[in-house]
């Protein structure tokens, strides 16, 4: 158990949640909180590795995979953007519904044998820099490297493009971004939609890439709620969120690590395999969530950085004629 | 009542004007709100557009601007029939307006908000070159602003220049601006008039929609006045009319007589407030040790301009907000303490959010009457709350106080924005009050509705009731106040008798000018 | 064409009842439908549930038995959702209170044999208090810092769960089973066959006394929201927080207070789990109570009474659904229901038209 080995599994598993989180903060960037990311997740992961188990191949089950998380928020995006529904209720009934309709799509499947998985890579010339090669670009699911691509791509299109300019206005202040002739509902379907992909990404990422296999709904174990506290965490920056992801996924891999050890600075080992106090440990993500989210909303009502303006609110055109 | 339109519209008669509207008919479910209206706008002049709450004047400028189509009527500019179907037409056809809510982001920037919705920069922001370019563009005509600073940053007046350089960098020839002064202080409408008459010589045309006659008879080359949806006065130099004529046309009676106040010796002091400071929403410091004193059967007003910290004193006095220093109301602390201390002490509250505070929109005018007395008997018997005893009292409220609204079981929300005020003022009078907090309790209201909440304070004062009055009508405070007291950034810096008051000394103070020999000796 | 929501405002009473049954009808429709589509019967499965669910006096005991947590587990969420709090932490308060009911005979609080009528009483105060404890955390965190209560009520749920695990798994695991020993009978809510002595017609139904707790607590709640000081001042901070405020009333303490009460009710619900139906303590005693309890609460329109009513309904689907291929059917037929009960809400609220945009020339 080293730091390197740690913080590269961190990576593999941080990839799920970086995906999920990075397409939640684009929603909640449009002003719409979708609470449904764990059930967009299992869609996608079921999605993804039917699909990869009946063709063969792993890259048409991920493109199914985000286009069913695409298709699920999209319920999410009718309910809330033109029927102006409780974005907290239309959410939570996404996640019933993904589950449900994950687990029937998934009848049978836990028990399907090997799908053929996405394939690691290894960098040639990045894998020698030291700490950072063996962390970062070796041996890393292709999805991985999309992460790291996605980070800087994400925040650019957020604070240096024109779509990103109205992205931002849509979340802040719709009846303005109105105004100037934006389409306020184009929007927030749009980044909806998206956020739908990511999420049907982080689920097919799962069960076709990072860790293969269908475990009925446990496969997603609340990853999509992880998801939803780092975006809090993240303060709605992709940036900081990469860094959120990274660290609970090396949380992931510790949990597992110390359990194989005998000793702890020479001490009999508390947590060690096989005993019930591992449960303690199955506890630390879900409390580092809440932690987190205690951290992140103090800092956010003291720096007034906190979540778009607009986030949660239905918005309705004042009362224009015709 | 005869009017000779000749004037200055004939002498510019060469070129089409400008602007041309003819017979707009445009009807809202149950009034018509633009009938058979007329008006020209010629180029390089500003035209003021005059008229009372509801006569029509926004909704003649929304049509223009493209937020509504009208029912019947031509729209010609330079002479050429157009159609706007979204405010993009308009502004394209080089037409863009100033609504007095601004569609401004908060969160972005100057230049941000400038670029919002263009078709460039096509994908990159490359800010630099746009702040440049949006710098020497607000030069040009005078503005003072930094491209680089967040909107939430800016006063409002600075947000509403933002606003004219959106219009300006679009390429509009024609502005219209809804009520542009009526958040402004005197300076700042001062440097407005500036800009816009640099925009007016460089070929540019204003339109400037306003219910202020002295600021119009100021600023306008030419005055339309409407009322009731029709057109009574279009086109005519201030040289050719006056104050009261003009007043006359807008209101179709002899100006809204004023409520008769009488002398009246007030009593001891009921609410002493002594140092206090306190922080506004975003942690910054909003009063910056205030003292003052409002004694029993006396009106006070508080004079200043929007965001000065006359918001927050009323919020710690009412207990709705933390502050540091001394509150008492009749000899008994309450800063710091829960509103509903301040509550049982007698303090009454009419706050300047009537939907969002001062009432609940989705219960009943019953469970909003009874909001402040439900805690004591007759309507609380131990945990229990008496409904009979609720419906009896919310029956009688509403019938004293002819709040008109179906029955009292309708919920809050159907109620329009007078009826909505009768019944805060119902309830807040029915418990009882020492002391009435009273902000901008007439801001939207009619002129009807104005006059009842007047006769109202006058009567609470008469009936030995301390109150605050927080205004940004003047008018209004000078009107119905014994003392003025003026407040800027967070200090009380003048204190006036009402009868005696100078209105010049008033609007320096409120801006930041002037002496500090009216300030009260606070500081001891 | 453009789609324009306008405000009701003359509604009648009865429309809003007439639109969740109307929105019911439409859920069972769609998930017919995705039975067909993948295979099923829906005819069949629907009538299935009805016979399972409804069919004799035994599985109509059973359906109670199921709607038992439900209501309870349901009024949690119905009071909390009152104020706008979203309690979806309800599954783990259940769990808490299953733990600490059980903690009673197994820690041991009390010595063994103790007498029933002092045994079940403590067992429900140290269910209520433990399902309570769980509800005050994020009810603190909400009041104090300002912490979303979603997030944190949903990462309890977890740790509750991981909570229970440790200690069937460890303490209390009974020869290293996955489950505690049997609770004595002193420790078993009455059931209805227990009476069988009696009235012979009482006979193998299992009906138990947590029923009976549920429709207190129901009409408790319903006098409380319809009749107190308390239940107004709920409804005030429902509709305008800022305006209660204004109002005079804490808001802070009344968060927590909501809380703690709606965990004290989801916990009571673990108690009557164990007490009345498993006997002893395990880590799957809920497939989901509490998170049913949401749509439930929905259903319900956040009435004490109706929470009863939707229980009822739920109950016979998750007791039915068992036996529905495939599995998943009851679950997405909740979230269906759901997404149904939203859709309605919006006709109750406003009236729908589609208008064509218009092109004057």
């Amino acid at each position: 158990m080293d730091l390197a080995t740690i913080l590269a599994a961190g990576v593999a598993t941080g990839t799920v949640l970086l995906f999920a989180a990075i397409g939640e903060i684009f929603a909640e960037r449009s002003g719409v909180l979708n609470l449904g990311v764990e059930g967009m997740m299992l869609i996608g992961a079921v999605a993804g590795f039917s699909i990869a188990l009946s063709t063969g191949n792993p890259w048409l089950g991920l493109v199914v995979a985000m286009l069913a998380g695409g298709l699920l928020s999209l319920i999410h995006g009718v309910m809330t953007i033109h029927l102006r529904a409780d974005q907290v209720v239309s959410g939570l009934a996404l996640t019933f519904l993904g589950t449900g309709l994950a687990r029937v799509l998934g009848q049978g499947l836990s028990s399907a044998g090997q799908v053929a998985t996405l394939p690691n890579l290894t960098i040639p010339v990045l894998t020698g820099i030291p700490f950072l090669g063996p962390v970062f670009f070796t041996d890393q699911s292709v999805l991985a490297y999309v992460g790291y691509l996605l980070v800087p791509v994400a925040w650019l299109w957020i604070v240096r493009t024109r779509p990103g300019l109205h992205l931002r206005a849509v979340g802040e202040a719709p009846a303005a971004a109105d105004a100037q002739g934006i389409g306020v509902y184009r929007t927030r379907y749009a980044y909806v939609f998206v956020g739908g992909l990511l999420a049907g990404l982080a689920g097919a990422a799962l069960t076709i890439a990072i860790s293969p296999g269908w475990f009925g709904d446990q496969t997603v174990n609340g990853r999509g709620w992880i998801a939803i506290g780092l975006v809090i965490f993240a303060r709605w920056s992709p940036i900081r969120a990469a860094f959120g992801a990274l660290l609970f996924g090396a949380i992931f891999r510790f949990i597992i690590d110390i359990q194989g050890l005998v000793l702890i600075w020479g001490f009999a080992n508390p947590f060690s395999a096989g005993r019930s106090t591992t449960f303690f440990l199955e506890m630390l993500p879900y409390l580092m969530v809440i932690l987190v989210v205690i951290v992140g909303s103090r800092e956010a009502a003291r720096k007034r950085l906190g979540a778009p303006a607009a986030l949660g609110r239905p918005y309705v055109r004042g009362d224009r004629g015709a | 009542m005869s009017l000779s339109l000749d004037g200055s519209s004939m002498t510019a008669s060469a070129a089409p004007p400008a602007l041309e509207v003819r017979g707009i008919i445009k009807g809202f479910p149950g009034i018509v709100a633009n009938d058979e209206v007329d008006f020209d706008l010629h180029t390089g002049e500003i035209h003021a557009l005059l008229g009372e709450n509801g006569a029509g004047k926004s909704t003649l400028m929304n049509i223009l601007a493209g937020l509504y189509t009208p029912d019947a009527g031509e729209i010609r500019l330079d002479g050429r029939p157009v159609l706007f179907r979204s405010p993009r037409d308009a502004i394209e056809a080089g037409l863009g307006m100033v609504h007095q809510h601004f569609t401004l982001v908060p969160s972005l920037t100057v230049t941000e908000n400038v670029l919002l919705g263009l078709d460039r920069p096509r994908f990159w922001l490359d800010t630099r070159r746009f702040e440049t370019e949006i710098r020497d563009l607000a030069a040009t005509f005078g503005l003072r602003i930094d491209p680089r600073a967040k909107v939430w940053q800016l006063s409002v007046g600075e947000q509403q220049r933002v606003e004219i350089l959106k219009l300006l960098y679009r390429g509009a020839r024609i502005l219209i601006l809804d009520e542009p002064t009526a958040v402004l202080a005197p300076r700042e409408i001062d440097d407005l008039v500036v800009t816009l008459r640099s925009m007016a010589t460089g070929g540019r045309s204003v339109v400037f929609i306003s219910h202020k006659l002295g600021e119009v008879m100021a600023i306008a080359d030419r005055i339309t006045v409407m009322r009731r949806g029709k057109v009574t006065a279009a086109g005519i130099a201030p040289a050719d009319t006056s104050e009261t004529d003009l007043a006359r046309r807008m209101v179709g009676r002899d100006v809204l007589e004023l409520v008769e106040r009488t002398a009246r010796p007030p009593g001891a002091a009921v609410l002493e407030v002594r140092q206090v400071t306190a922080d506004n929403d975003r942690g910054l410091a909003a009063l910056r040790g205030v003292s003052l004193d409002v004694r029993a059967g006396e009106i006070v007003g508080i004079a200043a301009v929007a965001g000065n910290g006359q918001g927050e004193l009323a919020q710690v006095i009412t207990g709705l907000r933390a502050c540091r220093g001394s509150i008492t109301v009749g000899g008994e602390e309450i800063a710091n303490r829960a509103a509903g201390h301040a509550i049982r002490h007698g303090v009454a509250h009419i706050p300047e959010d009537r939907t969002g505070v001062g009432s609940s929109p989705n219960l009943s005018v019953a469970d909003n009457l009874i909001m402040k007395r439900y805690r004591d008997a007759p309507l609380a018997r131990g945990w229990f709350l008496d409904g009979t005893a609720a419906r009896t009292l919310a029956q009688g409220l509403k019938d004293e106080y002819a709040i008109a609204t179906p029955s009292i079981d309708t919920e809050a929300r159907f109620l329009s924005g007078g009826n909505l005020q009768r019944m805060i003022f119902a309830r807040e009078i029915d418990s009882g009050p020492r002391l009435m907090v009273a902000v901008q309790p007439t801001r939207g209201l009619d002129v009807g509705a104005i006059e009842a909440v007047h006769r109202v304070l006058l009567a609470r004062r008469a009936a030995g009731t301390a109150i605050l009055l927080i205004s940004e009508e003047l008018d209004e405070i000078l009107n119905l106040a014994d003392r003025v007291l003026v407040m800027f950034e967070g200090r009380v810096v003048g204190s006036f008798d009402a009868e005696t008051a100078d209105l010049q000394e008033i609007g320096l103070l409120m801006t930041g000018g002037g002496s500090e020999a009216g300030a009260p000796a606070a500081r001891g | 064409m453009n789609l324009s929501l306008e405000p009701r405002t003359d509604a009648p009473r009865w429309f809003a009842g007439a639109m969740t049954l109307a929105a019911l009808a439409f859920a069972l429709l769609v998930s017919g439908l995705i039975i067909w589509l993948v295979g099923g019967d829906p005819v069949r499965s629907f009538t299935h549930i009805l016979v399972a669910a409804f069919g004799s006096v035994g599985v109509i005991s059973d359906t109670l038995v199921k709607a038992t947590p439900l209501i309870l587990t349901g009024l949690a969420c119905a009071l909390a959702f009152r104020m706008r709090l979203w309690n979806i932490g309800a599954e783990g308060q259940f769990l808490l209170g299953a733990w600490g009911a059980s903690a009673v005979l197994l820690a041991p609080i009390l010595p063994a044999g103790t007498p029933a009528i002092v045994v079940i009483p403590v067992m429900m105060v140290a269910g209520a208090l433990a399902g309570g404890l769980w509800g005050f955390i994020p009810g603190i965190l909400r009041a104090r810092l300002g912490v979303n209560e979603i997030i944190v009520t949903l990462m309890l749920n977890y740790v509750a769960l991981a909570w229970v695990q440790y200690w069937v798994f460890g303490p209390w695991s009974n020869g290293g089973f996955q489950e505690t020993v049997a609770f004595p009978p002193e420790a078993w809510l009455p059931r209805l066959t227990d009476f069988s002595a009696s009235f012979p017609i009482l006979g193998g139904l299992t009906t138990h006394l947590g029923l009976i707790f549920g429709v207190v607590a129901a009409t408790i709640m319903w006098v409380a929201l319809k009749r107190t000081r308390w239940g107004y001042e709920l409804r005030l901070i429902g509709d305008s927080p800022a305006a209660a405020r204004y109002a005079g009333i804490d808001i802070k303490r009344k968060i927590v207070v909501v809380f703690v009460i709606s965990g004290a009710l989801a916990g009571l619900g673990g108690m009557s789990e164990v007490g009345g139906v498993v006997h002893k303590l395990q880590d799957h005693i809920s497939p989901g109570y509490g998170f049913t309890a949401i749509i439930i609460a929905y259903l319900a329109r956040f009435g004490p009474f109706r929470v009863i009513v939707a229980s009822i309904l739920f109950g016979a689907l998750i007791l039915a659904g068992r036996e529905i291929q495939p599995s998943g059917v009851p679950a997405m037929i909740q979230g269906i229901v759901l997404f149904s009960l939203i859709g309605s809400d919006v006709l109750v609220r406003y009236r729908v038209r589609f208008v064509r945009r218009l092109v004057t020339a």
